[in-house]
């Protein structure tokens, strides 16, 4: 294998030369095709835990795209969907939200369903700029320029569960959460707006995702003798406390609110005696019978089927995030994230499913309205709506237009 | 006083539900010296039995408490037929084979119901304790835990194929060659033992979600259970299941279920590191 040295240069020469070319080619290329579609990424739950509630967003996002895609797309780019199923994991969230950023190279994120899974990948997007928009209602509090949230937080919401309950049904208070940030945060917040109101806490119990005998529980709080129950408990293994709390007689006893009741197919696979009467307060509820909501509905039931009762505010944040952020490219002529961002800061605001949706600049977190329900005979009973909700939870501490740096989620002090 | 009953109610019901758990593996386990690692599929696949008879018209009853041990009981059947029967004797193998079934059954249930959560209506309403009220399930779970336990006594003690059963176990080759057949002896311990597992299941179905990972949370119990009671099957898995479950559910009342947990397993290091060979090595030696 001997080689004149002078040929063995030339080779080295032109195979550096063919792989730069090899390295710069796309670039060069990609700038010079205009039709190339707009990528959205999307990371969800179809299956584990949280699969019931994410196989409904999954559906809302693909619907979202669709309407996108037949209203001529954005800037005469079709969107493509780039969605992975992260089956309940923070691993494969992970994972995945690597290969979206840089396999993928989408130009927008839109999901995660846990606080822990957001919080696994927000870092990830902050790193690469790659816009994020997180769509679950949560325990607010997250301030960061490169994340816009449309879920409801708990100063839209919990505050009006827990002064419809110190009104109606006493002032002590048992709390019990999911052991996680969000399960924390949420207590935190239902303590300090219990206190506000003038209630005490008689208790505050936390459960890993994994709990499902709640017995042992269910006899210390009757042992506590509390007047309510506030519940912050998630996910598919905890929604048997709802079932054995039935079981034992307590319905009639001790009423009880809850922050995530009601968003997967609870109405639908539990009979009424076991969810009659569980307050509630979202963004959405699928009998609000508003033309947006009708339309919404029926557009979703259309081409997923009529079976498709139970879309709660996970799907239309979901669905309304992904027009935001439509509103906000088509505002900025691009989809660079800088260009978006900034668009988005000048207060987009657009009608969703839910009604008026508008994002506030200084927090990036939307104004929406709030709705207190309850289930009865499993059909939603919509008890007060609170039009225009700011998302107030950093109480002015987060203000991205002044100290656009800022990045960290602001926690209650209780 | 009301809390007392209602702590005793607790700790029942906590006893009841352990030593249904076991027993299945502590069939197998003490008869056979098999470490069945499939057992919490077994477990799984008596819960999915319940949820699709339930769902699809059958009394709730039977489809808890009948169909359950018949169909995982034929389950266990097969796959002793198929793969365990040509591992006795060999510990490592059986393990990885079990590990392997436990495996593939998640991954078939999985393929056939989805990575979704299941559940089953709750039969029966509730009762009060004073003025406390309890799930009127937790008699449910203690009655079905007392029926198993002593007909398996009675089956054991008084019945022929008992007596074939005891004497295959404590020394094979003499039964051999009084004219058992050990080979068919093993093949019907290891489907009881599955049947157990099943019932378990089915009648567990209602408290937790059913999906096809629920197994896991339930195996280790089920071990620590059967090696903290010993060499005597129903013996050994009622007093350990008796002091776990005890323990367990007052720590449980007292604080968090996780602390229960791990009260469990704190009370269980202690209990091997001074019994090795489980209570019925030391006491009660004779018993069945």
């Amino acid at each position: 294998m001997t080689m004149e040295s002078g040929s063995r240069r030339k080779a080295l020469k032109f195979g550096a030369a063919a792989a730069v070319g090899a390295l710069v080619g796309p670039y060069v290329t990609r700038s010079a095709s205009a039709a190339e579609p707009i990528k959205l990424g999307s990371l969800l739950d179809g299956t584990g835990a949280l699969g019931i509630e994410g196989r409904r967003m999954i559906q809302a996002t693909e619907f979202a795209v669709g309407q996108i895609n037949d209203h001529g797309g954005l800037l005469g780019r079709p969107v493509k969907l780039i969605a992975y199923d992260t089956q309940s994991s923070i691993q494969l969230y992970t994972q995945y939200a690597q290969q979206l950023v840089f396999q993928d190279k989408v130009d927008v994120i839109q999901g995660g369903i846990t606080s822990a899974s957001r919080e696994a990948i927000r870092p990830i997007f902050d790193r690469s700029k790659t816009l994020f928009f997180y769509n679950t209602q949560y325990e607010g509090g997250v301030c960061d320029r490169n994340v816009f949230c449309t879920g409801t937080t708990p100063a839209q919401t919990v505050d009006h569960i827990v002064e419809y309950a110190l009104k109606n049904w006493g002032k002590k208070v048992y709390i019990i959460a999911a052991d996680y940030n969000y399960g924390h945060i949420t207590a935190s917040w239902m303590t300090k707006f219990v206190k506000d109101g003038g209630g005490s806490v008689v208790s505050t119990d936390f459960f890993p995702l994994d709990v499902t005998n709640f017995s042992s529980t269910i006899s210390r709080i009757q042992e506590a003798k509390p007047d309510m129950v506030l519940s912050a408990l998630v996910g598919a293994n905890h929604v048997g406390f709802y079932r054995q709390w039935a079981a034992a007689g307590m319905k009639s006893k001790i009423p009880v609110g809850a922050t995530v009741f009601g968003l997967g197919d609870e109405l639908t696979t539990m009979d009424a005696a076991t969810t009659d009467g569980i307050i509630t307060c979202f963004g959405f509820y699928n009998n609000l019978g508003t033309p947006n909501a009708n339309a919404f509905v029926k557009g979703m039931q259309a081409k997923y089927g009529p079976s498709l009762t139970d879309l709660g505010e996970l799907d239309t944040a979901t669905y309304e995030g992904i027009m935001l952020w439509a509103e906000a490219v088509k505002k900025a002529g691009s989809v660079e994230q800088a260009k978006v961002v900034t668009a988005l800061e000048t207060g987009i605001s657009i009608e969703g499913p839910s009604g008026t949706v508008k994002m506030d600049p200084a927090t990036h977190h939307t104004i929406r309205n709030a709705y207190l329900a309850r289930p009865k005979n499993r059909v939603w009973e919509i008890l007060q709506t609170f039009p225009n909700q700011f998302p107030s939870d950093t109480g002015g501490a987060c203000d991205l237009i002044k100290s656009p740096r800022t990045n960290k989620q602001f926690m209650p002090q209780v | 006083m009301d809390l007392t009953g209602l702590l005793a109610f607790n700790v029942l019901t906590g006893i009841a539900t352990l030593a249904l758990i076991t027993i299945g593996l502590g069939v197998i386990y003490g008869m056979m010296r098999i470490i069945n690692l499939a057992h919490g599929e077994f477990m799984m696949l008596g819960a999915y039995t319940a949820v699709t008879a339930s769902t699809a018209g059958v009394n709730i009853w039977v489809s808890m408490l009948i169909l359950p041990p018949l169909v995982v009981g034929l389950v266990g059947l097969v796959l002793e037929r198929t793969i365990i029967r040509f591992l006795y004797g060999r510990m490592m193998d059986t393990m990885l084979a079990t590990w392997g079934i436990s495996l593939g059954l998640i991954g078939l249930i999985t393929s056939i119901f989805g990575n979704v959560v299941k559940s089953v209506q709750m039969p029966v309403g509730s009762f009060a304790i004073g003025q406390y009220h309890v799930s009127a399930y937790s008699l449910v779970i203690i009655g079905v835990g007392v029926v198993v336990l002593s007909s398996l006594l009675l089956l054991l003690r008084k019945t022929r194929f008992g007596l074939i059963l005891r004497a295959t176990m404590q020394n094979p080759a003499m039964s051999a060659s009084l004219g058992v057949r050990p080979a068919a002896v093993y093949m019907a311990t290891f489907a009881l033992g599955a049947a157990l597992a099943g019932l378990a299941g089915g009648v567990l179905a209602p408290i937790s979600g059913v999906s096809p990972g629920m197994g896991g949370a339930y195996i280790a119990k089920a071990f620590i259970t059967v090696l903290g009671g010993g060499p005597a099957i129903i013996a050994g898995t009622g007093l350990a299941a008796g002091l776990f479950g005890f323990i367990n559910e007052i720590v449980s009342f007292l604080s968090t279920p996780v602390i229960g947990d791990i009260a469990l397993l704190a009370s269980a290091i202690v209990l091997i590191r001074v019994l090795p060979q489980g209570i019925t090595g030391r006491f009660l030696r004779r018993s069945s």
